[in-house]
């Protein structure tokens, strides 16, 4: 146990956290975005492998980070504009188009990568660009917390400056609301003129925009270079994060750290005897529990009301 | 005040399953009145107010605004044009505040974010200027129904509605919210908006409408003034019916109960109390008949019985048998077979193949099998068997059923509730969207389970049907029977239709020698 404490008790846990967290929180504001839209994207997983070999790739090819980043953003955004049409236009279903997005990926990335590096595994014959870190003046002289928040990837401060602009977007403008309200009641939106299609498709172009720095941030920060595969399944967690954190950007944030929490503390608790699937576990047993014990609250609460409705109006009648 | 400020004229509407909703409709509506749009369900009013929102488009017949031709396309022309609609189901943003809402769309903006203050103050504004009493800055999801209607009406108004088009605004409120809305109304009124009406509550239309129009079977039975009218001219124009059909059967002849229902209510999605103290009996050997306008609790009375819906107080009993606590498969083991109103939701599954819908109530019986394992033999002569008895038309019992007509998909369904001899047959709208010849043949067939010892619960709005087919009737209105008679030949329509507009009411003997 003491041993435990050691480990989880140090700023350079800390750090690795908001590093972990890093792509679960970009690729949760994709989720959040498609999502608020009523388009369950599953597609973002997909979307982030594509990104994360076209960043390396460009940025080998030209040497220029600045670049390879872009660029695997736009690759993020172009697929999620294949995906919108297929949707949107050929009404077709989105789980179906996700599913294959995702398949497609994971196979046309690794032949990518053995067309140009002769490697299945990873991109090392690459000499790719990675996203530099910077200090943040001020705070990096803090005791401890200067330890955890600076010297960070440029990418990391994005996305949390990304958080705060999301909430800004998705409950202060125009563009935002319309998103939310398509995906809860189309109908009313249609109703007072607003086109349908129109808004989830930005809503799916802004999501495909988070999936590829998402994507861009694993191969180009988190490791310095692709490797098959390398989202293993962060496109999914970002969803579950999203649902966890009820759509909201900050709740979102929220639970995408705790993800990266267990995610790296499972890192760092290879050491100890206890098996590192056990605690990989933990955050998705803690989730299915938390929504499980909800669900069944609220269902009581709900029968509830209606007999209470309904002995009250019968008093009611009988004192009439 | 003379002049007309609406024309539509000759109107018609065929909808792409061939329905005829409307059949060149005349109406019109003059500047500053309260015109009421009355019939019954399926009548083509709110067919005819789509076709004037932009909704669905006419086949033929022209728009007059003023004087002055329109083409309306789309609710964004309509809105341009100040008419307003409110619909009878909410065009709401439940995780939004009012005030966003009313402005969805249109929100007031300072520096490309939406100016949260203006907005509220707007709101404020427009909510004061018609009287209303609203707290805008209230999450919609958390305000009662009569609430949420206000907020409709106020997002019409702060788009500009001169013309304001309410689709049946009473069905979802308390007696109370209705007073409120009434007075709202007159208000409006007063400031010059013209407002169209869709009901068919006489009682309410007769206290805030200046002119009536009575639409019935997608044709205008004309517009009259408010004040030539009484509650009993307009029922008879509403309700009745063109052709009589008279149904061939012998006298009933029912003797022990098998069906009793004791002290039955609920309350239903919308927080209403759908079905209010009901108590009834059908017995084996007749047809008990239940009239009513739809929605005055027919449908959650019959989800009650089936064991569709379970949280409601009082006694169902099967042949003494208590049914509360069973599911639906066990009720209907218990001996009751369900004719749904909603086919194409619980009658039938539409993508599986006709045999499959024969036998999905009969796995793991003899008749389809050894146990847990399907006899494709036993299946087969099943299917057959019944595609012939039940006049199925289809080139294979192996047909999906999605490729049948309404009335050969009906039939499926008739064919495997009777497969059974159900002790209570409960036939919810039979004949509700199905031909002719379909029509009679479950009607016939209805008869034939009643002479073979059957009681058959026959719920209806088509006043033909549950006439002619009754051996005995009970009239809803309110979720409460409001009338009985043992002879469904003692009762004239034109008596029944005061029943069903709740014009009328038996006295509490009456009613209970049903129960």
């Amino acid at each position: 146990m003491q041993q435990l404490f050691d480990i989880i008790f140090t700023t350079s846990f800390a750090y690795s956290i908001l590093r972990v967290s890093t792509p679960l929180i970009l690729a949760g504001m994709a989720a959040l975005v498609s999502e608020r839209a009523g388009v369950a994207n599953i597609a973002i997983e997909g979307m982030m492998l594509i990104s994360a070999l076209t960043g390396v790739v460009v940025s080998a090819k030209t040497q220029s980070c600045f670049l390879g980043v872009s660029v695997g953003v736009i690759a993020g955004i172009l697929v999620s504009l294949i995906l919108a049409y297929f949707i949107l236009q050929l009404k077709a279903n989105n789980i179906m188009c996700g599913l294959a997005i995702n398949a497609i990926a994971k196979g046309g990335t690794v032949f990518v990568l053995y067309l140009l590096t002769g490697s299945k595994g990873a991109s090392t014959a690459l000499n790719s660009a990675t996203v530099p870190k910077i200090d943040i003046p001020l705070i990096k002289d803090i005791p401890i917390l200067g330890e955890i928040i600076s010297g960070q990837s440029i990418l990391t401060y994005l996305a949390i400056i990304m958080v705060a602009l999301m909430h800004i977007f998705i409950f202060k403008t125009r563009m935002g609301i319309r998103i939310s309200a398509v995906g809860e009641n189309e109908k009313a939106v249609d109703s007072v003129g607003i086109s349908v299609a129109k808004t989830r498709y930005i809503a799916l172009l802004i999501s495909g925009f988070f999936s590829g720095l998402a994507g861009v941030f694993l191969s180009m920060s988190y490791m310095s270079g692709f490797t098959a595969n390398m989202t293993s399944g962060r496109g999914f967690i970002a969803l579950a994060a999203n649902s966890m954190g009820q759509n909201t950007p900050w709740g979102t944030l929220a639970a995408a750290l705790i993800f990266g929490a267990a995610d790296s503390a499972a890192n760092y608790l290879q050491v100890l005897a206890v098996p590192a699937q056990f605690i990989q576990m933990i955050p998705y047993v803690t989730t299915i529990l938390g929504i499980t014990l909800y669900c069944i609250y609220r269902g009581r609460k709900e029968k509830k009301l209606k007999m209470k409705m309904l002995s009250h109006q019968e008093a009611e009648g009988q004192s009439a | 005040m003379n002049e007309d400020l609406l024309v539509m004229s000759q109107i018609t509407k065929i909808y792409s399953n061939g329905v005829m909703a409307n059949d060149k409709v005349d109406f019109s509506v003059k500047a500053g009145e309260i015109h009421a749009l009355m019939g019954e369900n399926g009548a083509g009013k709110s067919t005819l107010m789509n076709i004037l929102y932009g909704e669905h488009q006419p086949e033929e017949g022209d728009i007059f605004l003023e004087g002055k031709k329109v083409r309306i396309s789309s609710p964004n022309e309509a809105i341009a044009l100040g008419i307003g609609m409110v619909h009878q189901h909410f065009m709401l943003v439940p995780s939004l505040s009012v005030a966003q809402n009313i402005y969805l769309g249109m929100e007031p903006r300072k520096n490309g974010l939406i100016d949260m203050k203006t907005m509220i103050a707007q709101a404020e504004e427009i909510a004061e200027k018609y009287n209303f009493k609203i707290q805008t800055t209230a999450r919609v999801a958390d305000i009662p129904v009569g609430m949420k209607q206000k907020v409709e009406i106020l997002k019409a108004l702060a788009r500009g509605a001169k013309i304001l088009i309410l689709d049946e605004p009473t069905a979802v409120l308390t007696p109370q919210e209705t007073e409120e809305l009434f007075h709202e109304l007159m208000e409006f009124k007063k400031k010059g908006h013209t407002i169209i009406f869709i009901s068919h509550k006489l009682k309410e239309i007769k206290q805030i409408c200046d002119r009536i129009t009575i639409m019935k079977n997608g044709r205008s039975m004309g517009t009259y003034n408010m004040g030539d009218m009484d509650e009993r001219s307009i029922s008879r124009l509403m309700v009745g019916r063109d052709v009589i059909k008279t149904i061939e059967k012998k006298k009933a002849n029912p003797t022990e109960t098998i069906l009793e229902v004791k002290n039955l209510s609920c309350i239903n999605e919308d927080g209403k109390h759908a079905v209010n103290n009901i108590n009834l009996k059908v017995r084996r050997g007749e047809i008990l008949g239940i009239a009513g306008v739809e929605g005055n609790g027919q449908s959650e009375f019959v989800e009650c019985i089936s064991g569709m819906r379970k949280d409601y107080k009082g006694q169902v009993s099967i042949l003494g048998q208590c049914v509360d606590k069973l599911n639906i498969k066990k009720i209907r083991k218990a001996g009751l077979s369900h004719i749904s109103e909603d086919r194409m939701s619980y009658g039938v599954a539409t993508e599986a193949s006709i045999s499959d819908n024969l036998i999905s109530d009969k796995l793991g019986e003899s008749m389809v099998g050894y146990g847990p394992i399907l006899s494709s033999k036993k299946i087969s002569k099943l299917s057959s068997e019944l595609v012939e008895n039940f006049l199925i038309k289809c080139s294979s019992y192996k047909q999906p059923v999605s490729m049948l007509s309404g009335g050969n998909m009906q039939k499926v369904v008739v064919a495997r509730e009777f497969a059974r001899e159900p002790a209570v047959m409960i036939a919810n709208q039979p004949s509700r969207g199905v031909d002719v010849g379909a029509t009679e043949f479950i009607h016939k067939k209805l008869v034939e389970i009643r002479d073979k010892g059957s009681a058959v619960l026959l719920v209806s709005a088509d006043l033909n049907e549950v006439m002619e087919l009754s051996d005995s009737l009970a009239v809803f209105y309110g979720g409460e029977v409001v009338a009985y008679f043992e002879d469904s030949k003692s009762v004239t329509e034109e008596e029944l239709g005061y029943y069903m507009l709740g014009l009328s009411r038996q006295s509490e003997e009456q009613i209970q020698r049903l129960g």
